[in-house]
């Protein structure tokens, strides 16, 4: 079957260094990945370059059996950071959702009935369809990233492209916003996104892929989170802890841990240990 | 009633009020944009650059309109790319470009002393002056303006909320922010006549930053705008009639009086809003 993301042998360098080199990447239909590495291992470069934004100095980019070039396709649905959003900007949550539909609109400025019930269907499909006339600032950031999948569905893509979708959410709602692309996912809907958070792309994501300008490894988390493979991604000390099938991943500190600097007797004191 | 209608019985205030409704609408709509993409002091800054460009079409005898759009086009292009293209923000690259350009106007009016011609109106408007062709040429281009905003409405939209994204989801954004720079450099050459190099900024800024405090739908305030600088445009014409002040003074003071307005109810709503929360909880 061909893969749905094709990148053979691509590089990409902004001046002499390169950013991201040799990369070779496939990705199947139905596939839900997770990029994973450091800050400047190249992760937005390579979303750049899969959503076409990006041209790659070496290689070829292929999306579902097309090659880009520089020209953004409409196979692939994005979700921003939520970080980069104007939150003050007015536009309510079906104003939103309707920018998604823009290679399918027509020439009135206002929704005719299809936009309206597309619209209608996927807030609907992903339970915020009560929020449709709320401005975007007044709602929870699980909803906000809802609103702004929404935006990215209702373009219709072969698959989803997300750029740090935990980022900036507190725990829980990190949680939920996995849990629903996991649904997603499983309802055919082919998923890859970059994140930090190590744990919850071990516990929500079936395969990740280790980018540290080029690919350290890629495979089911259970498979690539190893020490071995985090230092070499991460450049770094990695503890990798296995308990009742859960995989928790933690950068070992050096030298700058409590227990090196607070003295023993006082970290007791202050638990009330002596007492 | 006949002293309402009083001041029309004159040809020039029925001109300069048909101008200043029209400049004030054409003024309030791309605005909107102006305001949402963060460059409120494009406005200020381009009319300077047309300003400039306007002494050059003068001394190179070119007509006006075309010579002062020309440069008032190339100028807000130039501005987009050194923002889209180096680390320079859209402040900083307003200044350089505008003020350049308005300096080659200052340099070549000392240099050919000759002139024959007043840049008076130019640069602080002369509504009264305004002739039937004038009201022609911006209701031509408030027509032109609002078709393209009407067409290209949700590219229009999109790139003002977030132009990277745009792009991927296959907006051309170049095409939007050409279109939109001469839509602006076109706007501003038809106004300026009316309310003055000195004065359009506020005209274009005043009615869109009022419209957003009082919504928070994209769609609205592109109505609510132009209704404001619309209907600010007439009220402040009337005013200016009657206390015998400037024309394009009296209709920017009287949109900071509104604007001023708005904001205090909306502050005292939103004071009064968390007295009631207070209230429930305590």
């Amino acid at each position: 079957m061909e893969p749905i993301i094709d990148l053979r042998d691509v590089s990409f360098r902004y001046t002499t260094v390169p950013v991201v080199e040799d990369i070779d990447l496939h990705l199947h239909r139905g596939q839900f990945a997770a990029l994973v590495g450091p800050s400047g291992a190249g992760k937005t470069t390579l979303l750049k370059l899969i959503l076409g934004v990006l041209q790659p100095t070496m290689g070829a980019v292929v999306i579902g059996g097309n090659r880009l070039r520089g020209e953004p396709v409409p196979q692939v649905g994005y979700v921003p950071q939520l970080e980069t959003v104007d939150w003050n900007f007015p536009v309510t949550v079906s104003e939103v959702v309707l920018m998604g539909r823009i290679r399918r609109a027509g020439l009135l400025p206002w929704p005719g009935p299809v936009a309206r019930r597309e619209v209608d269907t996927v807030l609907d499909r992903l339970g915020i369809a009560h929020l449709a006339h709320q401005h975007i600032r007044n709602l929870s950031g699980g909803q906000q990233q809802r609103v702004f999948l929404a935006r990215a569905l209702i373009a219709q893509p072969a698959m989803l492209v997300l750029d740090e979708p935990t980022t900036g959410v507190d725990m829980r709602t990190a949680e939920q916003v996995l849990h629903l692309l996991g649904e997603l996912n499983r309802e055919g809907t082919t998923i890859l996104m970059t994140t930090h958070d190590l744990n919850a792309a071990a516990a929500h994501v079936p395969w990740v892929i280790c980018l540290n300008r080029h690919i350290v490894a890629q495979g089911p988390p259970e498979v690539v989170f190893t020490e071995a493979t985090l230092n070499e991604t991460y450049e770094g000390d990695m503890l990798v802890l296995r308990q009742d099938g859960m995989i928790f991943v933690q950068q070992r500190p050096h030298g700058h841990g409590y227990r090196d600097v607070v003295p023993e007797p006082v970290l007791g004191h202050h638990l009330g240990e002596e007492r | 009633m006949e002293s309402v209608l009083e001041p029309f019985q004159f040809e020039f205030f029925r001109n300069g009020t048909l101008a200043a409704v029209l400049a004030g609408g054409l003024c309030g709509l791309i605005g909107v944009y102006i305001v949402l993409r963060g460059m409120s002091y494009i406005g200020h800054g381009l009319s300077h650059a047309i300003f400039g460009g306007a002494v050059v079409s003068f001394v190179m005898q070119w007509n006006f309109y075309l010579g002062a759009g020309a440069w008032g086009f190339i100028a807000a292009m130039l501005i987009n790319q050194t923002v889209r293209r180096t680390k320079i923000n859209a402040d900083a690259a307003i200044g350089v470009i505008t003020t350049a350009s308005f300096a080659v106007g200052i340099v070549l009016i000392s240099r050919y002393r000759r002139f024959t011609r007043s840049f008076d109106a130019a640069l602080f408007g002369n509504i009264l002056g305004v002739s039937q062709t004038d009201v022609w040429v911006v209701a031509g281009v408030a027509l032109l303006v609002a078709g393209v905003i009407f067409v290209w409405y949700k590219q229009l939209l999109f790139t003002a909320f977030s132009p990277e994204v745009a792009q991927i989801y296959g907006v051309k954004t170049q095409w939007v922010d050409t279109l939109f720079a001469l839509a602006l450099a076109a706007a501003l050459i038809a106004s300026m006549q009316i309310l003055g190099v000195t004065l359009i900024a506020a005209a274009l800024v005043i009615p869109a930053i009022t419209a957003r405090l009082l919504t928070d739908s994209f769609g609205r305030m592109i109505l609510i705008s132009p209704l404001i600088g619309a209907s600010t445009g007439l009220m402040g014409m009337y005013l200016s009639y009657y206390v015998d002040a400037a024309s394009g003074a009296t209709i920017v003071l009287l949109q900071a009086i509104i604007f001023g307005l708005v904001l205090a109810v909306m502050a005292a709503r939103r004071r009064a809003g968390q007295r009631l929360v207070h209230t429930h909880i305590s």
